[in-house]
């Protein structure tokens, strides 16, 4: 594994959810970003976000890491979500919040 | 010139047979999102399509099938690409 890939490797490991995004969860600078912010946000779920526009490497490498050509990129306890459309729809049908719960993470509002 | 939108659009036929498809040039509603961009390109685009190739298939499947086809304009530069893929009988909204 090259070296930003032990770095994505890590993050994905070792934090519960990671944003990989454009900007910051304070100031997202992508709509698309925005939009799983707000969705994580809504949900209250605590997770990390890497802005991929401060680090060229890790702006390229995840898109190899996850074999997915577009920011943002969900995970979830290492494992590959979606990028904003896949989520948005998760959230819509109530998927995103039971995958989160099987996954043994708190999310706001739930039974 | 065939455009990006087009040339995409075709190729998206041939390989999936679609029973709806539409690409859509969203650039212009990015205009401003970054210096540089002024929205007169085909950078953002969104491709909605409703094909059997997806029935059954989970969702990371279907949003890569569709990216694998489009993986040339990608590694040249397409900024943005939404997808909204569906099988045939499935809740679409457009």
């Amino acid at each position: 594994m090259s070296g930003i890939h032990e770095f994505i490797d890590n993050e994905v490991k070792n934090n519960e959810v990671v944003l990989f995004m454009k900007g910051t969860p304070q100031f997202p600078q992508c709509g698309f970003s925005g939009q799983v912010v707000q969705i994580l946000d809504y949900l209250g779920v605590g997770y990390k976000g890497i802005n991929v526009l401060a680090d060229q490497e890790v702006r390229e490498g995840i898109k190899t890491y996850s074999n997915w050509p577009t920011i943002p990129q969900l995970y979830v306890k290492g494992e590959f979500i979606g990028g904003c459309d896949i989520v948005r729809e998760m959230f819509q049908a109530g998927e995103l919040q039971s995958h989160l719960q099987n996954q043994g993470i708190a999310v706001r509002g739930a039974a | 010139m065939t455009s990006l939108t087009e040339t995409i659009h075709a190729r998206l036929v041939e390989a999936l047979k679609p029973e709806r498809l539409e690409v859509i040039n969203e650039s212009h509603m990015h205009a401003g999102h970054q210096p540089g961009f002024d929205g007169t390109g085909e950078s953002h685009l969104r491709i909605r399509i409703v094909s059997a190739v997806f029935a059954g298939m989970p969702r990371l499947a279907r949003h890569r099938t569709v990216t694998d086809l489009v993986r040339p304009e990608l590694e040249r530069g397409l900024h943005a690409l939404a997808i909204e893929p569906a099988a045939p009988g499935e809740a679409i909204r457009w």
